[in-house]
């Protein structure tokens, strides 16, 4: 079992945890993720390693409540205990030779961002940090992302926070200022991750994303997170979660993520009513 | 005593097929201790034992035969014992008409069975389950450590074996439960999961420690098991886990699952049971392509999960279903359709929903054997035609994991991907570590496994106190 020890709520939806996992927190690579149980019996969900204390013996977590687990995960405290906690899974993010580093966050994929940022950091890397909220409400990790970056850019849709717009003309804004990046790094929702890709293409940038598809074993051994990268079969377990952007299916990657959304709403409504039952 | 000379088997009390084929309990109930003792005086217990040479554990079989003939059931689970871990299992998933059965004297007249030895086995394994309340013998500690990597049947075979020794034996493994494929592939209705944790349980009584939610390769390398935590030798038994899909268009639809991903939603995350966590699609109409025992076990979960119409489309004839016979008599008893001679082409997609709406199939024809010693299928030109079908499974076969092989400088494997082990010890190229299962044999059977298992065991215990001397 595997203890929480600390829960912080970073906005409405969006939760941190840092929980117990002396191995984890000794191997894990910023890039690398976790697969978590919550109580026995329930699913398996993967979730990107933000951070490690490896004298604590801890990893830490962000997760967003989207589904019946996250909600589930969102109700435990410090103290509770995880059913399973497994990692860390996946390759760790390559960078080697990129010493100028643009790191883009959508939403709660700034969660993964940050340890990107961190680790470019830590590397020795120029890392310039974007990312996009839809509004200044939804807005999380500010304050840990200016330490983890030489440069730091706030978007927001609506303009309640930084600078209007999406986080790709937040990015052109920087080329057309004459930044030279050797890579983009993106990471949130797939259709990000697919307009980050087009704007890199524009000006010969290369891009690497890092792909959140289902997953239950998270060990190769499903074939359940496969996605098409250059025409070819990957699993994002093993040979990602990293991938050359200007390879990968994204349009295939959507339509595959859907497949049990009317599972996961139905799972979500059920225990939200569970739970406002309890509170009664 | 008189021999019993029937020429057939006693038949195995079944779940009716109709009942069944909507429910996940276990389709053969086992034989009372009537039928037990009534089937085990077939065995006319013959000088030259041929099946006991034909199990790869080689079990003494006409001896625990003879101890069920008197009645003695709990002695006949100790003559198993000697040479088996997991006989409940084995009883169960066995394919005992190409082992110990297959050249059974009973069974070589024309017309006539051989002795049930697995329903025997079987009859036995839960007889001890039920009526033994004693504690397991816990042997001394001999102070020497061995890491076993994975939990499947090699690895608790070759656990099991060396705690008996004395051995410090921790197995590590990567889900959450213990039990490998007898717990993330093989289907309730085949072999419960009671029975699997029993032998896990078993061995924790042995004092073998088990280390769920641990991949190695990822979290600890076999190095490091070696050098920071003292393990003097270690067990590779990771299984052939990686699925293979088939490279056509359209496999990456919504719809189109890997047996391994089909078999794990419903098997080990219970994605069955109403108001379990795990999703899994309730298809109406199912394809399983493919024609081995996991091919069978996908099809009639499948079916049991509420589709109308299952479908096995597999190249070759039904002579060459590479699946056990009983599977597939089961699987035609419970509805399931075989469609053989067909050969999938494309699977084809709802434009709209981005969901499986059909899969087209080539009809094949069978030339001459191939490397295999198989005819080969040829596609019959222009014989396409479409399989109306919602979902897709594909249970081509599996390769061993790379996780180990990846992080593991030194250890050999072959161009599949397979550790190489010399025979029968599992030795590696790596001193100290040994491998065996399907990780070094690719996708083969349970008691294979558990044979590999227990020869390594052996192997371990003779270097471990070879090199203490």
């Amino acid at each position: 079992m595997y203890k929480i020890v600390k829960k912080e709520v970073l906005n409405p939806t969006v939760t941190l945890m840092e929980v117990e996992a002396p191995f984890v927190a000794k191997k894990a690579k910023a890039g690398q993720f976790i697969i978590l149980i919550v109580d026995e019996g329930g699913e398996r969900i993967p979730l990107t390693v933000a951070g490690t204390d490896e004298k604590r013996g801890t990893v830490e977590i962000i997760f967003q409540v989207v589904g019946a687990t996250t909600l589930k995960l969102n109700h435990k405290e410090v103290g509770d205990k995880l059913y399973a906690f497994v990692g860390p899974l996946g390759e760790p993010t390559k960078m080697d030779g990129i010493n100028r580093v643009c790191v883009i966050g959508g939403g709660v994929g700034c969660a993964i961002a940050l340890p990107i940022s961190r680790g470019f950091k830590a590397h020795g890397s120029h890392v310039t940090s974007i990312v996009g909220f839809r509004n200044k409400d939804l807005v999380i990790l500010e304050k840990e992302f200016t330490a983890a970056s030489d440069e730091f850019v706030m978007m927001s849709d609506d303009g309640s926070i930084g600078k209007k717009g999406v986080v790709t003309v937040g990015l052109e804004d920087l080329i057309k200022e004459g930044k030279q990046f050797d890579e983009v790094f993106a990471v949130g929702p797939i259709i990000m991750m697919k307009f980050v890709v087009q704007t890199c293409k524009k000006y010969n940038i290369p891009c690497v994303v890092s792909m959140n598809p289902l997953m239950i074993d998270g060990t190769g051994m499903c074939g359940c997170c496969r996605i098409t990268v250059g025409g070819k079969t990957k699993f994002a377990c093993v040979d990602g979660p990293d991938f050359d952007g200007y390879e990968v299916d994204f349009d295939e990657a959507m339509s595959r993520n859907t497949m049990y959304r009317d599972f996961e709403r139905k799972a979500y409504d059920e225990t939200c009513n569970l739970f406002k039952k309890e509170v009664k | 005593m008189p021999f019993n000379m029937r020429p057939t088997k006693n038949p195995m009390p079944s779940q009716e097929p109709n009942v069944r084929n909507k429910n996940f309990k276990e389709v053969a109930l086992g034989y009372t201790e009537e039928m037990a003792i009534d089937e085990a005086k077939r065995c006319l217990n013959c000088r030259n034992k041929p099946c006991v040479a034909h199990c790869p554990v080689n079990i003494d079989i006409p001896a625990f035969i003879a101890k069920v003939a008197e009645g003695k059931f709990e002695e006949a689970y100790e003559v198993i014992a000697e040479s088996s871990s997991l006989p409940a299992v084995c009883g169960r998933v066995c394919p005992q008409e190409t082992q110990c059965e297959m050249k059974c004297t009973r069974g070589i007249k024309k017309g006539s069975e051989p002795v049930a030895i697995g329903r025997l086995e079987r009859f036995v394994a839960d007889y001890h389950n039920e009526h033994f309340k004693g504690e397991a013998k816990k042997v001394p500690s001999n102070g020497h450590k061995v890491a076993v990597i994975g939990s499947g049947p090699s690895g608790l075979t070759c656990a099991g074996d060396l705690a008996k020794k004395g051995y410090d034996v921790t197995i590590f493994e990567a889900l959450h439960l213990a039990g490998g494929v007898l717990v993330y592939g093989i289907p309730e209705f085949r072999l419960p999961k009671t029975i699997v944790q029993k032998e896990v349980d078993g061995l924790k009584a042995l004092g073998v420690k088990v280390e769920t939610n641990m991949v190695i390769g990822k979290v600890i390398t076999i190095d490091e098991l070696q050098t920071e935590y003292g393990f003097e030798a270690i067990f590779v038994g990771s299984g052939a886990g990686l699925p293979r899909f088939m490279g056509i268009p359209g496999e990456n639809l919504k719809g189109v699952y890997s047996a391994n991903e089909f078999l794990t939603r419903t098997n080990l995350m219970k994605a069955y049971k109403t108001g379990a966590d795990t999703p899994i699609e309730h298809a109406k109409k199912v394809a399983v392509i493919g024609g081995g025992n996991v091919a069978m076990d996908a099809a009639r979960c499948a079916k049991r999960l509420g589709a109308e119409e299952v479908h096995i489309v597999y190249r070759r004839s039904e002579e060459e279903l590479p699946a056990r016979k009983e599977e597939v008599e089961h699987a035609k008893e419970e509805g399931i359709i075989f469609d053989l001679l067909n050969n999938p082409a494309e699977i084809l997609e709802n434009p709209e929903t981005h969901l499986v709406s059909g899969l087209k199939v080539v009809k094949q024809q069978l030339g001459e054997p191939d490397a295999s010693g198989r005819r080969r299928p040829e596609p019959i030109p222009g014989s396409d035609w479409v399989l109306d079908v919602d979902c897709v499974i594909i249970a081509i076969g599996t390769s061993p994991n790379p996780l180990i092989k990846n992080t593991t400088k030194g250890l050999e494997t072959n161009a599949h991907g397979c550790i190489i082990a010399e025979e029968p010890t599992g030795k590696t190229s790596r001193d100290g570590v040994y491998a065996g299962g399907d990780a070094v044999t690719g996708a083969a059977t349970v008691i294979l496994a558990m044979g590999a298992g227990k020869n390594a065991a052996k192997a371990i215990d003779e270097y471990i106190q070879a090199k203490a001397k």
